[in-house]
């Protein structure tokens, strides 16, 4: 997490190994500033955590990656390309609300409340981006929906609608269906505030899995666990600003701002 | 722990045998209403006004039969332009643009504050506004005029419009703009009641709007539109009588009254009329289960059941074997 940047790295090209990029993001609601100015580079390959008391932003600064939420000032580069928006003749357009879905594509989300599809089963949920974006034959995307869920352990229960699921099961099933879309970068927002403590583990589980296999990872968590052991990189998030960053190890171990050891004393 | 052990020692206690509350209030409610259930056949079977032979040999008859297709018709018809206009409004009522919406909101103002026996007549007589209905360039004349050409038309095809509204069509219409009106609240509600990180989830996997909407949210939202839209089909099913204003006369309704008034037995026409909306209806409700049933595919209380049954075989250690991944 090194802020330095030289100004041809900051036009963000794709081969600099960088997958996220955010300079000076901002964003309001009406009159309140929620982001006041995040920088965060999330390498490839790279699983950065995202830590911060409730109400800090965290989510937002998700939402801003894939363009939930649209930003007032800054930039976030995803694998060098601008989010959002086309940079031309010194000018910003926005993009056509097709172009916005195209780069949503390539970026996985998983919400704190799953939101799985309550009308179709864990195979469909899976199997039904892939199948409406022309990507595959339904056959092929059945096939490998089937494996995605296989995978994050599930294989015996395609055939069952969310709502016969455990919440373990249903962020399982969520998790394959971001990754049906064969992402670039997976974002996760709290994937385990909304689970019952013994199911927890089962989904990190899937997670460090993920990480293993060089997903590049931005995890909105109170795992302090999981940061520490899978985490390349800790962001402490405070009102709006990155209070502190670095190796997880070290910011948990030797915090160095107040509030970064408030929160942490906390949650440990 | 102790406590535990004990419950296993100790034997068994024998089951409950109370004696159950008694409902005399119960017995009292059937007793009046045998009475009353009893009272009434009596007067069917008795009363000669009923004149039930008469009325079963006339309420078969050809014309009642064509009377009955074209209720039916006209419920069918006058439903899908109400549906899937309704759709149209309501998406358009929730759309970003203003325009649109303003639009949405003023046609449901409208078709919802006119009645429709005062839209089937209105309709029956919009032959008085045009005698023909044709298609081109607009205010073509207007545009002529600006050019200093005379007469120039621009008009690709016509109909006349008596031709074209006829009785049934200007009926039709009358009863699915109005329905689309109603229809169009419904639907919008059941957009509404989808939860909002279902769209949420959908834009982030890179769906477009009209495939969320298509996949995602109006299945979902049927749940909620169906019983609403049972209940609006059965109403058009009976309001279809409302186009003998038109005037129609391919309708059932007014085919047996017409059969009364000829064969001076009206009475038992009203009741033969009872009869078929009931039965007609009965076959409705029938339809709207299995809609429902569909619908609620993932939702229902059998899901729910399910969800129950398996956290318990799940306690009792069947979890482990996904564990085991
Ligand atoms: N859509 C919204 N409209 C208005 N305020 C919002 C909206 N979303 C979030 N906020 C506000 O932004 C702040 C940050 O929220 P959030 O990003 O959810 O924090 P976190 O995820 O860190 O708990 C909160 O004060 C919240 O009330
Ligand atoms: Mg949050």
């Amino acid at each position: 997490m090194t802020q330095v940047t030289t100004p041809a790295e900051a036009e963000g090209t794709a081969g600099d190994g960088v997958m996220v990029r955010a300079e000076q993001v901002h964003k309001s609601f009406g009159s309140v500033e929620v982001l006041k100015g995040i920088d965060l580079e999330v390498r490839s390959g790279e699983v950065c955590c995202l830590l911060g008391p409730s109400g800090s932003g965290k989510s937002t600064f998700l939402r801003c990656i894939n363009h939930l939420e649209k930003i007032n000032a800054g930039r976030i580069r995803v694998d060098g390309d601008l989010i959002g928006y086309r940079e031309r003749g010194g000018k910003l357009h926005e993009m056509r609300e097709k172009e916005i879905a195209t780069q949503r594509r390539a970026i996985g989300m998983v919400f704190q409340r799953f939101n799985l599809f309550p009308h179709m089963t864990a195979l469909q949920n899976v199997a039904e981006a892939p199948v409406l974006l022309g990507r595959e034959r339904k056959a092929a995307a059945r096939d490998r929906a089937a494996a995605l869920l296989q995978r994050v352990g599930l294989g015996d229960k395609l055939g069952n609608y969310p709502g016969q699921l455990s919440g373990g099961q249903q962020q399982r099933v969520a998790i394959a269906r971001a990754l049906a879309m064969q992402p670039k970068l997976m974002l996760f927002d709290e994937p385990t505030s909304a689970l019952d403590p013994e199911l927890v583990g089962e989904v990190l589980d899937v997670m460090k899995d993920l990480a293993r296999d060089g997903m590049t990872m931005i995890v909105v968590t109170h795992e302090i666990g999981f940061a520490r052991e899978v985490g390349d990189s800790l962001v402490f998030m405070d009102d709006g600003v990155v209070v502190e960053s670095g190796a997880p190890r070290e910011v948990i171990a030797n915090p160095r701002h107040d509030r970064t050891k408030a929160f942490l004393a906390k949650v440990l | 722990m102790s406590s535990e052990t004990d419950t296993t020692e100790r034997a068994r206690p024998e089951p409950i045998q109370a004696v159950p509350v008694r409902h005399p209030g119960r017995w009292v409610a059937v007793a009046v209403i045998g009475v009353l259930v009893a009272m009434f056949v009596h007067l069917l079977v008795t009363n000669k006004a009923f004149n039930w032979a008469f009325m079963v040999d006339e309420m078969f008859r050809p014309p009642i039969m064509e009377g009955l297709r074209g209720t039916l018709a006209l419920t069918v018809l006058a439903m899908v332009i109400g549906v899937s206009l309704g759709v149209v409004v309501a998406i358009m009522r929730l759309s970003e643009n203003p325009i649109l919406r303003g639009v949405s909101w003023a046609y449901t103002w409208f078709f919802r504050a006119v009645p429709r026996l005062v839209l089937a007549i209105l309709f029956g007589n919009l032959g008085i506004l045009w005698a023909r209905i044709e298609f081109g360039l607009p205010f073509d004349r207007q545009i002529g005029a600006l050019f200093g050409v005379d007469d120039f038309e621009a008009r690709l095809f016509g109909f006349s419009a008596l031709e074209i509204l006829t009785g049934f069509v200007a009926g039709m219409l009358a009863l699915g703009l109005s329905e689309a009106a109603y229809m169009a609240e419904i639907v919008r509600a059941g957009i509404q009641s989808v939860d909002e990180g279902q769209t949420e989830a959908a834009q982030a996997l890179g769906l477009s709007r009209t495939q969320i909407l298509r996949r995602i949210v109006l299945p979902q939202a049927m749940r909620v539109i169906i019983p609403p839209t049972g209940n609006e089909t059965i109403a058009m099913l009976k309001d279809t009588s409302l186009v003998a204003f038109v005037p129609v006369s391919t309708e059932l309704f007014f085919q047996l009254k017409a059969v009364g008034n000829r064969t001076f037995q009206v009475f038992p026409m009203y009741v033969a009329a009872c009869l078929w909306y009931l039965l007609l209806t009965s076959v409705l409700l029938v339809g709207q289960y299995y809609l429902e049933r569909h619908f609620s595919k993932g939702f229902g209380r059998s899901a729910q059941a399910k969800i129950r049954l398996r956290g318990i075989t799940a306690e009792a250690g069947g979890s482990t074997s996904e564990a085991g991944r």
